[in-house]
């Protein structure tokens, strides 16, 4: 049913079809969607043990050089000289315009090397822009061919150290090389304990077929990863996030710490001062539809007297919140938890009530 | 009882002037886990090719249509409370609404199993 014919395939492509994978295509890639369990079962394995996702669309890209850092401070609303050796930090490229170009990990491997994890669907523009920047510096920016698995959930941890890897001492949100041409870190998209682990193609099957020796993980489509991360409330760039929305609208200037904000020295720094100044005119919030009927990306909100109020980014059923799901931006004065609004779907006007996120609690491994 | 099929994978099982319509097998496992079934209104007129229910996955929504013209005389309720219904059994209990045929030539232009088996092979 589904075309693939211009699709770049995974490397780890045979293995997903010995799987049983059912594929379709996302950002130029041909993509494992779900498994034989389906993504019902597949998300809340996930959550109950582990689930191994197929991540290489996403783009590893090596920054390195005695201004790495440099040109990262000017690429991004971050000081990457404050990151300890192996922290690694949420961040974005933005236009002049502080819109956001892409969601990024930028992890500090060394005083004068980062690791960059960039969105498959805008990898290219990324490495594009990143390397136009580059050109005022002493740094060589190098995107890398990896296979890149995410292991996700409670058993993550137990699942890694059975596999051989040496986890010990790595928190959330920190990554290291642990062989030439490895990079791991403690993070992922799933608001789950977990590790998203790169690896040179040639290690990569033997990788996988280690973490599901024990039986316990098992391969999680990306249908289940959308799920999931709506679950967390964590953006998907070019739906929850995109270069017409900001940090400051988007709800995450807590990625962005104060001092660099005032700093000025990365593109977009003008304008994100302006919108910091003026604050957010609309603000992304989670949305609970009262129903079961889900309410998706695209649907229009309307408040009780039907004047317009924003509109839904991402929406879909919620496997563990076992209803539907969904986010949106709506006008800063309604963004408080418990408005209700309600949401076009086929004509008819569905009442959903700003949520909290996430919809379902983080839990991350802090040490 | 005669049960044929469409090209949207709909299947039509006729009894009489009355048919019972659902989706078939290899279009639940196409969709994935329904969480949501759209069901039309007893007594509602559909033309061929209308979108009479709107069957929902976790990911996206699908319509499904009328293979024929008709009135829909009942519903199945049992599906709007357990859409997974839908999944464990799309062509049996898992059907979504029975019509009465306005015109049973129609039929005529659908495919039977063995024609639809082909098709989806």
């Amino acid at each position: 049913m589904t075309e693939t014919g211009d699709l770049k395939l995974l490397p780890l492509e045979e293995l997903h079809v010995a799987a049983g994978a059912r594929f379709g295509g996302f950002a130029g890639w041909s993509m494992p969607l779900t498994y034989p369990p389906g993504v019902m079962k597949e998300h809340l394995h996930t959550r109950a043990t582990a689930g191994l996702f197929d991540i290489s669309h996403m783009k590893l890209i090596l920054v390195e050089g005695p201004q790495a850092a440099a040109l990262l401070r000017r690429a991004c609303p971050l000081d990457p000289e404050a990151l300890e050796l192996s922290q690694s930090k949420y961040s974005f490229f933005l236009t002049e315009d502080a819109g956001i170009i892409d969601d990024l990990i930028i992890t500090r491997l060394g005083p004068e090397r980062f690791m960059v994890v960039a969105n498959a669907g805008n990898a290219a523009t990324d490495v594009v822009h990143l390397t136009s920047l580059a050109k005022g510096f002493d740094a060589k920016v190098t995107p890398l061919d990896r296979v890149f698995l995410a292991l996700q959930g409670p058993a993550a941890a137990s699942i890694a150290a059975k596999a051989g890897l040496d986890i010990s001492g790595l928190t959330f949100m920190h990554g290291i090389e642990p062989k030439p041409g490895w990079f791991m870190s403690r993070s992922g998209y799933t608001g789950e304990d977990g590790f998203e682990i790169g690896v040179p193609i040639a290690d990569a099957a033997g990788l996988a077929t280690s973490l599901l020796a024990s039986g316990e993980a098992m391969w999680i489509g990306l249908a289940a990863r959308d799920s999931l991360r709506l679950e967390a409330g964590l953006c998907l760039h070019g739906q929850d996030i995109t270069p017409e929305t900001n940090p400051v609208d988007a709800g995450l200037m807590w990625a962005i710490a104060k001092p660099v904000r005032e700093a000025d020295g990365f593109v977009g720094a003008k304008a994100l001062a302006a919108l910091v100044a003026h604050g957010p005119r609309s603000k992304r919030v989670g949305l609970k539809p009262e129903g079961r009927q889900p309410v998706r990306a695209g649907a229009q909100l309307f408040d009780a007297d039907g004047n317009p109020a924003g509109h839904v980014t991402s929406g879909g059923f919620g496997p563990s919140f076992e209803a539907p799901v969904a986010m949106g931006y709506v006008p800063t004065a309604l963004a408080v938890p418990g408005t209700s609004l309600f949401a076009e779907v086929r004509g008819n006007r569905l009442p959903v009530s700003i949520h909290s996120l996430p919809f379902v609690p983080h839990r991350y491994f802090k040490g | 009882m005669t049960t044929w099929f469409t090209q949207d994978h709909e299947w039509i099982r006729v009894d009489g002037d009355i048919a019972t319509v659902g989706i078939t097998n290899h279009a639940q496992e196409q969709l994935g886990d329904l969480v949501f079934v759209e069901l039309p209104e007893v007594g509602r007129k559909v033309a061929k090719g209308d979108a009479a229910v709107v069957v929902e996955s976790v990911k996206a929504a699908s319509d499904v249509y009328a293979p024929v013209d008709g009135e829909i005389t009942a519903v199945n309720d049992a599906i709007a409370g357990e859409p997974a219904l839908v999944n464990s059994g799309a062509e049996g209990d898992g059907w979504l609404w029975k019509m009465k045929l306005a015109d049973p030539s129609q039929l005529d232009g659908l495919m039977d199993a063995k024609a639809y088996s082909a098709m989806i092979a």
